[in-house]
């Protein structure tokens, strides 16, 4: 820590040390926010909170390029690939604390200090023993920092370069071959998918969506009617046009209608209470004849109607509610 | 032409009246962007659009946006709250930061600093778009999920898989431009096309990053994030007021900030079109900002005319496309252009037709992949099926359905009561099962 304070001190302007504090300040928080985080989430957001300052810095250093790269590959697409799984996989799901390989915690601090120890060997003996020429110049040598950069790379650094592509690329046909799943049965496109549910339909199952809430009835269909509270089936809920045979045949049927009631009945005790303590102070008529006439014109139908049938019970008296 | 040198010079005062003019630029093409989009789509579909406001009704977006932050805010109780406040500024923020880089024009003399017109201009600006867009997906992830419900995370999930996708073939669209101006600074980009646009010279790259910037854009006709039909509004389900005001402004910002990028890249940014550039002068001085202005609103109202023009693509036909064909040309266009340029310096001579050459059997190459792949589509597809014609047969068994397309009722709802007919059924059947 003092050698990077000495470093801090030494070199740039006030404005350099500045942003070294700061940046410096968000990325120590972001590796500890990392760690400390309940939530995945919120640990990738520090992770990238870590990326984007080391860019800053990269950046307020002299290495522009390098500082772009960073936020173009690691924050913009390995990060937000990680986001990706984190959300996909559990949006809210936190890690438990539990220690599931023995001894796991203990081998991860000595290997943290094996590698610390490394790095500030290898890295401090290099830098001891090497006089620097600061970036300016090292920059000027080919005209710019992304020149010095493409002249490094595709002269002295060439076949390193290509051996991390080669591993790239492997790694990528690894991922391609882990993740391949041959196929088994033909491929299922929308068109099979609806044909298969039109043919589960001939063995009753509906192809559509489930009735909505307070729909009351067992389909949504448009040909089905919608059931009043009391469970008969009413004519007003089908289109004129499909009238024709099926949907009368509902109307008509005392058996259907009996499923269709005994559907109702299934319906928790609270719901109905609900139902019946807000329909009876409505009632009035007894005999669905009054208000659903055998013969209905056409021109009326779904229209003039507003009053609702009485509740099932009659026992319920006005003013319950 | 502006030397990149002569960036990073002004006095402090210039640079936050410069600033200031960029941020007044964006809020203003963004007002008119939304009034124009409601006006050309209007009339498109043969209606009129909002004219009620102002003269044209010019003040429309202007009124819906003090609507917008006077409205109540609603936060779910399941969002993150920092998270969820986080997403919006991230977004506008990406937004707005992306057009330090633009260039407007030459140098110009400001209250008697000479400067160019742009904020500002490093060595690696084109770069530098990038990453302010991969920053700018943060904010639609980070809404979806902070929303704490199912359609913004979808819809953040889907916008983040998009916006990836179309960014590596709009990374590899800037190549073949990088190699043949020599620099990824946008000024130089800009002075490198003085006598060719490199929309012509360039055009497969063109065409890649014209419709990798829709893909970006999440505009129609690949608007999946926030298909209403599909995920309600995608991203933005679970915000209101101000703070889906900025997701607004954030995505009308990016519209004109991929429009300005094609110019700049490909259109040859502030410069005068052609029968235009051979009047003396018209390069210079404040000029240019009107070419500059003009070149953009042409993308614009590309994105408005796709909008009102194609309909939205299926998830997976549109991850195809992007993975399997645009990438792919992408890659092999670049190659093309980077053996050519290697050529060139080899061999001075007979690169440009080469070029040319290589461009055109490109296109072709794309065009038969297109017509291959659509051609295929119809060889897969199942033969129309043979629809029924004249009268519906209310009799058969099947479950009642709306009539085909040529079949009609014998009886139309209101010159025949239906329900008479369906009474002597019921009847006969009574009849018949007793």
């Amino acid at each position: 820590m003092t050698l990077v304070m000495q470093a801090a001190e030494s070199s740039g302007s006030t404005g350099e040390q500045v942003t070294f504090w700061i940046c410096a300040f968000l990325i120590v928080t972001g590796g500890l926010g990392l760690i400390l985080s309940r939530k995945t989430v919120h640990s990738a957001l520090f992770v990238a909170q870590t990326m984007i300052s080391l860019a800053v810095l990269y950046a307020a250093n002299g290495a522009p390029f390098l500082a772009l790269v960073q936020v173009i590959v690691y924050t913009g697409a390995v990060m937000m690939l990680f986001l990706f799984v984190l959300m996909l996989v559990g949006v809210d799901s936190s890690d438990s604390l539990i220690e599931t390989l023995k001894g796991q915690r203990v081998a991860a601090i000595l290997m943290v200090l094996g590698v610390v120890v490394l790095i500030v060997a290898s890295v401090g003996g290099a830098l001891s023993n090497s006089t620097s020429l600061g970036i300016a110049e090292a920059n000027e040598e080919f005209g710019g920092n992304v020149e010095g950069l493409a002249h490094l790379m595709f002269t002295t650094y060439l076949l390193p370069l290509q051996v991390v592509a080669a591993l790239l690329i492997s790694a990528a046909l690894g991922a391609l071959v882990l993740a391949h799943r041959e196929r088994i049965g033909e491929r299922l496109d929308q068109t099979t998918l609806a044909n298969r549910r039109v043919a589960a339909f001939g063995d009753g199952v509906h192809p559509g969506g489930l009735p909505n809430p307070g729909v009351l009835a067992s389909s949504n269909a448009i040909g089905t009617p919608a059931l009043l509270p009391d469970g008969t089936p009413t004519e007003l809920s089908v289109p004129v046009p499909l009238r024709g045979k099926k949907a009368p045949e509902i109307l008509n049927d005392p058996e259907l209608i009996k499923a269709e009631q005994a559907e109702i009945e299934s319906i928790s005790e609270s719901e109905s209470a609900i139902r019946d303590a807000g329909l009876a102070g409505i009632g009035g008529h007894t005999d669905l004849s009054d208000v659903y006439p055998d013969q209905l014109d056409p021109d009326e139908a779904g229209t003039g109607e507003t009053e609702l049938p009485p509740a099932p019970d009659d026992d319920a008296k006005p003013g319950d509610a | 032409m502006p030397e990149l040198s002569a960036f990073g010079n002004d006095p402090f005062w210039l640079v936050c009246i410069k600033t200031i003019g960029v941020f007044v630029i964006l809020v203003l093409l963004v007002l008119f962007t939304i009034w124009a989009e409601r006006r050309i789509v209007g009339r498109m579909q043969n209606r009129i659009g909002p004219n009620r406001a102002g003269p044209f009704g010019l003040l429309q977006s202007l009124m819906d946006g003090m609507k917008l932050a006077l409205k109540e805010e609603i936060i779910p109780v399941t969002a993150h709250k920092f998270v969820y406040w986080l997403a919006p500024f991230l977004s506008a923020f990406a937004a707005f930061a992306a057009f330090a880089v633009i260039p407007f024009g030459p140098e110009v003399s400001m209250f008697g600093v000479v400067t160019p017109l742009q904020l500002t201009d490093f060595p690696q600006s084109v770069l530098y778009l990038l990453a302010i867009a991969s920053i700018g997906i943060y904010g639609i992830v980070l809404a979806g999920w902070s929303s704490g419900s199912t359609y913004p995370l979808l819809g953040g999930l889907r916008s983040s898989a998009q916006m990836i996708s179309y960014e590596i073939s709009m990374g590899l669209s800037f190549v073949a431009v990088f190699i043949y101006a020599a620099s990824m600074s946008t000024s130089q980009i800009v002075s490198a096309q003085q006598s060719l646009w490199f929309a012509i010279l360039l055009a497969p790259s063109f065409v890649i990053y014209v419709t990798a910037m829709v893909g970006e854009t999440n505009r129609a006709p690949f608007d999946l994030p926030e298909s209403e039909g599909e995920l309600v509004g995608g991203f933005h389900t679970e915000y209101s007021s101000m703070k889906f005001a900025m997701f607004f402004l954030g995505e009308y910002i990016n519209m004109v900030t991929v429009s300005s990028i094609a110019t700049t890249l490909f259109l040859g940014g502030w410069m005068a079109p052609w029968p235009l550039s051979l009047i003396p002068g018209v390069n210079e001085g404040w000029w240019p900002m009107l070419w500059w202005l003009l070149k953009t609103c042409l993308f614009i109202f590309g994105f408005i005319w796709l909008r009102g023009t194609l309909p939205r693509l299926r998830y997976d036909q549109f991850m195809r496309f992007g993975w399997k064909v645009l990438i792919p040309v992408a890659l092999v266009w670049t190659m093309l252009v980077a053996a050519v340029r290697a050529l060139r310096e080899e061999y001075a001579e007979a690169s440009n037709s080469l070029l040319v050459g290589s461009a055109l059997v490109l296109a072709v190459l794309l065009v038969v992949l297109i017509v291959a792949q659509v051609a295929m589509a119809r060889k897969n597809a199942e033969p129309e099926p043979e629809l029924p014609t004249g009268l519906v047969d209310l009799e058969d068994e099947i479950f009642p359905v709306p009539p085909m397309p040529g079949q009609t009722f014998e009886y139309t709802p209101r010159t025949q009561a239906p329900i008479e007919q369906g009474e002597d059924e019921t009847k006969k059947k009574e009849v018949s099962d007793g």
